[in-house]
């Protein structure tokens, strides 16, 4: 093991560490020698994606199978293309631009391709999305059950050739996947803020007119709003949607469910061995009275440091700009002076 | 032929040679040169803090002056990188403080930098100049106030998309009265409100002040005072751009900007209302670069704006300019050079304004000089796609976001496979590509066959086998970034391509189908590659072999797997594969 090893890493070719490949192997070391890369090139355009992968035998099902990569159904290469590709009549004309464009071949392995949804044949993709802390699961399940949902899916294609602007097509909101689209968060918080103070109404109308049949999406009902939340004795922050709550009690207790763990394993670690932490754990309560170990604080969007459940919910929602969870002890040390006229600021003793 | 000229001589000829990767070419010629080179190495790039370590760098460039370090991995803006992942420059800044007391620049990007590690740079290298920390974290205004009161030779401090923990506007005042060297300052990250005083005093005994950019909390009000005091300006970032409208307010204003012969560059215009944009009028002439991907401005307006732009190089925008304004654009602006158009309503459920393909192809059309490009839109056609290839064969930067994923061809409901596929054949500089909409295996191919100066590539809900990955990875000969996310591309195309992974900066793969037997197999193989595996719900050994991985990042390393690991990143080592196997 050790020599073979050491021989490896001077040419690494770990396929060899998955002998069902050997013929893939081969193939590609004809594609690396210098003479047949161009044809091997010109035969990769040519052919359908998929027939000459993993290998160029027919035996690719038993070949996969062998694999034991168990999400590697034969499914997975023969259903590429197939989610709204109905109407080929239409391919050539569209794709005739292209000096690729007329593969025969293509458009049969499209005909014979079974018509499985895209989403279907990536399930494992889908799971491997799931994130471990119970809030974001709030949030992403109903993602899930949106991406699943067949309106989510692609809608089946309209007849070749019909133009169908996409606001005609009637889909559900994109599901709120995490970092998608790809926009930074500051441009997030500023969409939220920029669409509450867009108003210059004549434009809205105007745009109205422009897309028939459009409703106006009145206000982030759908949109995430992330803050970070970090905890005394916890190392790691964590972010939680407010938009997945509604009232002071389900954050509480979802701040319970994002920490308990973590801090129960915070305190093993520090203690001895990481076993048993489950007994150890337990629940984070008292978070908003100041009758637990542990207050709810956030910072709003002045910067100043106020007690979470002070202010009405939507009130909290739309100032809230981080959140913390601070030691009681530590917290009643300070002189608080808590009145809802006006605000504690606890900036500098808390930093 | 080393020996022909005198150490000295060399020397100052490798002086002029700026490029980095001109620079590794001089160091490997041969030892001698190796040598010369790196006594007189005075700038650095470290694309990825973890590839190398501080020691080594110091090691063999003793007489730095100017580093770059990047941390986190580019998802990061996006949330998919875990909060408390690393990227810590604490390390480094340690190191240099002691190695480098003449260091006079740190730039830094997606890193974590605390106000202690702020501090020891205020404290340790005597003739600092430059901190850029661009989209970095873990720092607070006291960290800044620290830099404002013992840099005394700042030139340039810029917090660029930054989190900053802002405890108080006072930091600004910790800037000595004796002052003067600030040429740039980049502060529109910040919440809270600085001294305004403590502003208005710093802008007008800086001569040299050539770039500032405010805040969000600097009111319209207070922009005609600043700059009253800085004329000199070339690029100015206003802080909020809405008011009630005060006459004298705006001719103020309009009178301030007017004196601003020199400027080049507008930013900020958070909340902007249309009332106050006549007052920019007359510098606008002069602009080359616009930013107004916080004014949510519609399109009537942008219109009369960008009509008085003619020198216009570069211009981000919200999609309020819908397909009309980009005709103007098009129209107007024929030095154009970068675009970027930024969805104002991303999650939402039907398109609010009227940007669709068309704007971006009519851009193509109408400006010659257009080589940059990101733009968010709802539908795109592979028809528009060819025409914008064929019109703008020199992109280097081509990125699209159909925000809707998995979107097709909305006039015919195919891929767009041939319109990318077009693009990277016609646009043979293309560096940076990201791409987006319904795909097949068969637009990675062109990908691979095609784009062979690509350099960082995005994917995202995309192809549908491992061949899609194969290509990309055996045919973008220059690719030293990729980045995917929900893609089902799995272990073959990876471990067959692992040789690859030593010549690429970094590969991510989040909610792809990389079992966790492959990440510890590339581990163990490849002994120069760092492999992490991310997994914020429990340990991956928990779980069977072929189970796939949650988030997958692997870079190249000399320095070894990283020690800073939280406990959702498990490095995929030698020991780990020994330990877990």
């Amino acid at each position: 093991m050790e020599g073979s090893s050491r021989r490896e890493e001077v040419c690494p070719q770990l396929l060899d560490l998955i002998p069902q490949n050997r013929e893939w192997l081969v193939n590609r070391d004809k594609e690396r020698s210098h003479g047949s890369s161009e044809e091997k090139k010109l035969e990769l355009r040519l052919g359908p994606p998929g027939q000459d992968w993993p290998l160029k035998g027919n035996n690719r099902e038993r070949d996969e199978s062998l694999l034991s990569l168990g999400y590697f159904s034969p499914m997975a290469s023969g259903t590429h293309n197939t989610s709204n590709i109905n109407n080929s009549g239409n391919q050539g004309s569209v794709l005739s631009f292209s000096p690729w464009s007329s593969s025969g071949k293509f458009q049969q392995q499209q005909g014979k391709a079974p018509t499985t949804s895209f989403l279907q044949s990536l399930p494992v993709a889908k799971e491997g999305s799931q994130p471990c802390c119970p809030t974001k699961v709030v949030d992403l399940q109903n993602a899930e059950k949106k991406a699943f949902s067949p309106a989510a899916t692609p809608s089946p294609a309209p007849p070749a050739g019909t133009a169908v602007p996409n606001s005609s097509q009637k889909r559900t909101a994109p599901a709120p996947v995490v970092g998608w689209p790809p926009i930074r968060s500051f441009r997030k918080n500023l969409a939220s803020t920029s669409s509450s103070s867009k108003p210059s109404t004549e434009s809205q109308s105007h745009i109205q007119n422009k897309i028939p049949g459009e409703k106006k999406p009145l206000e982030t009902i759908r949109k995430g709003l992330f803050v970070k939340i970090n905890m005394d004795g916890v190392p790691i922050g964590r972010k939680v949607d407010l938009k997945a709550f509604d009232s002071y009690e389900k954050l509480s207790s979802a701040v319970d469910e994002l920490f308990r763990g973590l801090l129960a394993a915070q305190r093993d670690s520090s203690a001895q061995g990481i076993q048993n932490n489950q007994e150890e754990e337990k629940a984070i309560t008292g978070l908003l009275d100041g009758s637990g170990e542990y207050t709810l604080v956030y910072e709003d969007n002045e910067g100043d440091r106020m007690l979470v459940g002070d202010v009405p919910w939507h009130m909290f929602v739309s100032t809230v700009k981080r959140l913390r969870v601070l030691k009681s002890s530590e917290l009643s040390a300070l002189s608080l002076v808590s009145s809802k006229q006006d605000q504690m600021r606890l900036d500098s003793s808390l930093k | 032929m080393a020996s022909s000229f005198p150490e000295e001589v060399l020397e100052h000829v490798f002086s002029f040679i700026q490029s980095d990767t001109d620079r590794n070419a001089i160091s490997m010629v041969c030892k001698s040169w190796y040598e010369i080179e790196r006594w007189c190495r005075r700038r650095i790039f470290v694309g990825n803090c973890y590839a190398v370590s501080p020691g080594m760098v110091i090691r063999r460039f003793p007489e730095v002056r100017s580093i770059e370090l990047k941390g986190k991995p580019h998802f990061a803006d996006f949330n998919l990188v875990p909060e408390g992942w690393g990227g810590y420059v604490s390390p480094w800044i340690v190191a240099m403080a002691t190695a480098y007391p003449w260091l006079e620049e740190i730039r830094l990007k997606r890193m974590v930098i605390t106000d202690e590690s702020l501090e020891l740079i205020a404290k340790s290298f005597k003739n600092f100049k430059v901190l850029v920390l661009s989209s970095c974290e873990g720092f607070s205004t006291d960290g800044l106030a620290a830099i404002a009161a013992h840099c005394r030779n700042l030139r340039e401090l810029d917090l660029r998309e930054s989190e900053v923990e802002d405890l108080s506007g006072h930091w600004l005042s910790h800037f000595p009265d004796t002052y003067t060297s600030l040429v740039s300052l980049n502060i529109s990250c910040l919440v809270s409100e600085v001294s305004f005083s403590s502003l208005e005093r710093l802008v007008s005994r800086c001569p040299n002040l050539r770039s500032l950019r405010l805040n969000r909390a600097v009111p319209v009000e207070r922009l005609a005072n600043l700059l009253l005091r800085a004329p000199q300006l070339a690029e100015l970032g206003t802080g909020v751009y809405q008011a009630e409208l005060r006459p004298d307010v705006y001719s103020n204003l309009a009178g301030a900007l007017s004196g601003c012969k020199e400027l080049k560059s507008l930013s900020g215009f958070w909340d902007a209302v249309p009332a106050y944009l006549p007052a920019v009028y007359s510098v606008c002439p002069g602009l080359t670069t616009l930013n107004l991907s916080y004014a949510a401005i519609q399109s009537q307006d942008l219109i009369k704006l960008l009509s008085q732009c003619q020198n216009l190089q570069r211009l981000w925008v919200l999609d309020y300019i819908e397909d009309d304004g980009l005709d103007t654009l098009a129209a107007s602006c024929k030095d154009l050079r970068e675009l970027r158009v930024f969805p104002s309503d991303p999650f939402g459920a039907e398109p609010n304004v009227s940007l669709t393909e068309r704007g971006l192809v009519s851009v193509s059309e109408g400006c010659p000089k257009l080589q940059s490009v990101l733009y968010f839109c709802r539908q795109m056609s592979n028809n528009a796609l060819m025409t914008i290839a064929r019109n703008k064969p020199n992109f280097t930067c081509f990125r699209l976001c159909i925000i809707e994923p998995r979107t097709p061809d909305y006039v015919t409901n195919q891929p767009l496979d041939a319109g990318f596929g077009a693009i990277v054949e016609h646009c043979k500089d293309l560096r940076r590509l990201s791409v987006s909409g319904l795909l097949t295996d068969r637009a990675f191919e062109y990908i691979g066959t095609y784009a062979k100066k690509l350099e960082m590539l995005s994917l995202a809900f995309a192809g549908d086998s491992d061949l899609g990955l194969h290509h990309v990875l055996s045919g973008c000969d220059n690719l030293r970034k990729l980045e995917i996310r929900d893609c089902p591309f799995g272990d073959k195309a990876l471990l067959a391509n692992a040789a690859k992974l030593e010549t690429m900066r970094s590969l991510w793969m989040s909610s792809c189908m990389v079992s966790y037997g492959a990440c510890k197999l590339l581990g163990q193989k490849m002994p120069r590659l760092n492999v992490e595996v991310i997994d914020e719900r429990e340990p991956p050994d928990t779980r069977s072999e072929s189970s796939p991985v949650e988030k997958l990042y692997i870079y190249r390393s000399v320095a070894g797997p990283r020690r800073d690991m939280p406990d959702f990143v498990w490095t995929m080592d030698k020991h780990s594969a020994l330990r877990l196997s």
